[in-house]
């Protein structure tokens, strides 16, 4: 719905606002936004690729560790380790100031890398995006058959011309998919572009909408960004439906392994550790450093940062696991076409960068607010005020449009395990319709529900440009709170509150490494019987 | 006499599209029977209509002499006391196998409920492996538990749909005749769909034989094999080959074997053209220099037999089972002998005289 009046104000004569838009910045804005994704692209691809086949094709020292710890950086958010880079290597920060010092240089005197820059930007978002490649690779690289690979080995391939010639092409379309989700996520960051400086499209919207006060070219903003957007989605569903061709066998072997020596073990773990090193280690480190560093921010008005964002996390997250719930078994009960359409529909909404459906949700709400308004206070001579752009709804029913696929899928994934057979057996056996869902499907349902929750609820804990335009006056957020005051060079400061945003995000990452563990323990048990 | 399972008529529509038509047929209590058929004949819907999965379009089926549906009502599956084993087996994967096979057992004691999932978990040999979860049993572990399961609340009849299709083919033809053994030791009454004739064999008293929703027969083996009542059972169950003859007397047919003598039905006049089915092992080689010539196109060797593909002069071909020892090269030409009980014959619209 937000997405529909998104697109409908581009069909609204362009303003002045938009024609000084167009003259001046918006070529800066989508060549920045160009820029940015061909940075990600190389950089996710370069570190979630090697890292993917090295941990699943070889063997060395700490592999297994690696396997799960690769996805660390999936728990911080880019506008996070942008802060904490910045503050460490910036001219003021600690490691300038030793070179400064160690090698008697002065500020001017020596070259360094600017963090604060469109380069940096695209470092920070490949090293907290490349985790969707490394995941999607490797569960590519877990299903291909060894038979292939063997194949071409006995063919006459080394195993490098092996990996170029069979491997990755068989991975290409799992590698495509990862990287569209590297991508949009990269087009909808706000925190990061921001806190750089760096004009794109979302830094765009923000500027229109509170600085120059045209809702309808924030709007048309919205819309250009959509059309990347809706590319990138169409990218992905088409690698997804050619990811289904690329299955090489059924029957899974077990892993060659092969076993890397001397040189190739230490190239191995310096690739890994630096990776994991730069992109998670580093900067939580940091993190805590400063957290403790500043532990007297901790108190009664963080507990309540604490309280507020828990609260709406927890509670968006029950409402999107109720409406996913609905919504996987309408499905599962109707094959009408208008049902899956609508459950198509819905699932969308996690594409759309949270600066969009802001505004998208705004709008509406806001016509409907000063109507309602304008109404009563001319039938009854009192003033309604901004109940719903104002308050709470507005933000919940954001996060909803925005979150609510994360939950659908995990509900119709649990859903999809359930066979119709299982189903029909437990009639046989006597149950009726509602003794079917409440021994059978509760059950097994239980795990993906858990885990729907917890996904969006660290979900709506890290999101940041939403919660930024939508919520209650003087109503903050952990995010928001961090933000701010990243903003105001308060960097020590935030990291409390950042802190705390990146040990919630660990929690799904625990949920993912471990359901990766079980499928390959399912996965060598089935190999062990057959 | 009450058969166990009684269909009449019965007819199950997808839409327009007719899948089942007018199927009768009778299973005696403790028989077993089996549909047998090539893929997309019908045969797995026939059974989720006897489940309670399928409503009929026309006819009715009863179980134990009381009509479970017909056009006007259905019963639910639920209310049936149907057990079925699914292709898949369809284990909970939440449960161990006790609590999969005590799914069904309801409104007993505990005490009564253990005793009943010991005896089954004996019975199918898997006591060891109670409190074990169906991930971490092998296919025909899991095949057994799936069938303990269906039988655990005794059923009226239990509906066993391609059991042994996801398992090895190894252990198919051991697993079939081993869950005869049991459904016969407990008198279960059971009916199992399958597209493979040996398991059909193994494993079923009563088999039908169904083609694009039609049921063709419904017989013993043997009858099926030796008398096959239309062209298409003829050629799905065993193998054999179907000449063109006609018919020279009361007694006589000429065949591109020559003249042959027996039993003809009544009421088949001199001069009609019919087919005439013969079995690989109706075909003795001799090593008599007169009788029937033949080359020899192609052999198998199965072991025991070699199965010969010959060719008459009239270019009509045919195969023959010989035993292995007796040699014959490919291009020879060998002389053979027909010793048939019967003949079967068929008209031209394929139904057996």
């Amino acid at each position: 719905m937000p997405v529909l009046v998104v697109a409908s104000y581009a069909l609204i004569p362009a303003g002045a606002v938009w024609r000084h838009l167009a003259d001046t910045v918006l070529t800066d804005y989508v060549s920045n936004s160009l820029l940015l994704m061909l940075e990600v692209t190389i950089g996710t691809l370069l570190i979630g690729v090697s890292t993917a086949w090295l941990t699943t094709m070889c063997r060395f020292p700490g592999r297994s560790v690696f396997e799960w710890a690769l996805l660390l950086p999936m728990a911080m958010p880019a506008y996070i380790i942008a802060y904490t880079y910045t503050g460490m290597f910036d001219v003021a920060g600690p490691v300038q100031t030793a070179l400064r010092e160690g090698l008697g240089l002065h500020y001017g005197e020596y070259w360094f890398p600017e963090i604060r820059s469109l380069w940096g930007a695209g470092g920070m978002l490949s090293l907290t995006l490349y985790p969707y490649v490394y995941l999607l690779s490797r569960a590519a690289f877990l299903e291909q058959s060894v038979c292939v690979l063997e194949v071409s080995r006995s063919l006459g391939n080394g195993p490098w011309r092996t990996f170029f010639r069979v491997a990755l092409p068989l991975a290409r379309p799992a590698v495509v998919a990862g990287l569209s989700l590297a991508l949009m996520e990269t087009l909808a960051d706000y925190g990061t572009v921001q806190y750089f400086g760096i004009g794109t499209f979302t830094t765009g919207i923000f500027r229109t909408w509170f600085g120059m006060d045209d809702s309808a070219a924030a709007a048309q903003l919205s819309t250009a960004l959509l059309l990347f957007v809706f590319t990138l989605v169409l990218l992905e569903r088409w690698s997804r439906r050619k990811m289904r061709y690329h299955h090489s066998s059924q029957r899974h072997q077990s892993l060659p392994g092969f076993v890397l020596k001397g040189r190739q073990k230490l190239g191995a773990l310096l690739i890994c550790s630096t990776t994991l090193f730069l992109g998670f280690l580093l900067p939580a480190g940091q993190l805590l450093w400063w957290a403790i560093e500043t532990r007297e921010m901790i108190d009664r008005e963080f507990l309540q940062l604490i309280l507020h964002t828990v609260g709406l996390a927890a509670g968006t997250a029950l409402l999107a696991l109720l409406l996913a719930l609905l919504m996987g078994y309408g499905r599962r009960l109707s094959s009408d076409r208008g049902t899956v359409a609508a459950v198509r529909v819905a699932g969308m909404g996690y594409a759309v960068p949270g600066t969009v459906i802001a505004v998208g949700v705004m709008l509406p709400l806001a016509w409907i607010d000063n109507s309602l308004d304008s109404w009563l206070r001319a039938r009854f001579g009192i003033s309604s005020g901004l109940l719903l752009s104002g308050t709470l709804v507005a933000l919940v029913f954001a996060y909803l449009v925005r979150f609510l696929a994360v939950s659908l899928q995990t509900v119709e994934a649990g859903l999809g395990k359930i066979k119709q057979s299982i189903d029909e057996s437990a009639r046989t056996l006597g149950a009726s319709p509602g003794q079917v869902l409440h021994r059978v499907h509760l059950p097994m349902l239980k795990g993906s529900l858990l885990t729907a929750l917890l996904l969006v609820f660290v979900d709506v804990m890290k999101e940041l440009p939403a919660t930024l335009v939508l919520r209650p006056f003087n109503f903050n957020t952990l995010a928001v709170r961090a933000f701010e005051l990243a903003s105001d060079e308060r960097l020590r400061d935030s990291a409390s509150a950042a802190l705390t945003i990146v040990l919630a995000g660990i929690i799904p990452v625990i949920l993912l490494s471990r359901s990766i563990r079980n499928s390959r323990e399912k996965h060598d048990l089935s190999t062990g019987t057959e | 006499m009450t058969y166990r399972l009684e269909l009449n008529e019965a007819s199950i529509a997808f839409g327009t599209t007719e899948v089942v038509k007018r199927v009768s047929l009778k299973l005696r209590e403790g028989d077993i029977g089996c549909l047998l058929g090539p893929s997309g004949c019908g045969k797995t819907t026939l059974l989720r209509a006897i489940a309670g999965f399928e409503p009929l379009r026309q006819g009715s089926i009863a179980l134990h002499g009381k009509v479970v549906c017909d056009t006007q009502h259905m019963i639910a599956p639920e209310q049936r006391r149907v057990g079925m084993v699914f292709q898949d087996f369809a284990l909970f994967p939440h449960l161990s196998v006790a609590e999969n096979i005590g799914f069904g057992l309801r409104g007993r004691t505990a005490q009564a409920k253990q005793a009943r999932i010991a005896e089954l978990l004996t019975l199918v040999g898997l006591t060891d492996a109670a409190q074990q979860h169906p991930h971490q049993l092998s296919g025909g572990q899991q095949q057994r538990i799936a069938l303990a399961r269906a039988m655990a609340p005794r059923p009226e009849i239990l509906l066993l749909d391609e059991p042994f299709s996801a398992l090895d083919p190894e252990l198919r033809g051991q697993l079939a005749s081993e869950v005869r053994t049991l459904l016969k030791q407990d008198g279960i009454t059971a009916i199992l769909v399958t597209h493979d004739q040996t398991e059909a064999f193994t494993m079923a008293d009563q088999i039908g034989v169904m083609n694009q929703g039609e049921l063709h027969q419904w017989d013993s083996g043997y009858n099926l094999y030796h008398h096959p009542a239309t062209t298409f059972v003829a050629d799905f169950v065993g193998r054999g080959a179907l000449f063109a003859i006609k018919v020279a007397d009361r007694n006589s047919i000429d065949t591109p074997f020559g003249r042959l003598s027996g039993k003809l039905p009544n009421g088949v006049r001199p001069g009609t053209g019919l087919q005439l089915l013969i079995r690989p092992d109706d075909i003795h080689l001799t090593t008599k220099q007169d009788g029937i010539y033949a080359r020899i196109n192609d052999r198998l060797f199965q072991g025991a037999e070699y199965l010969y593909t010959l060719q008459l002069e009239s270019g009509d071909r045919f195969q023959c089972l010989a035993p292995s020892h007796q040699q014959h090269a490919i291009g020879d030409t060998v002389t053979l002998k027909l010793d048939m009980q019967d003949l079967v014959l068929f008209s031209d619209d394929g139904q057996a005289l």
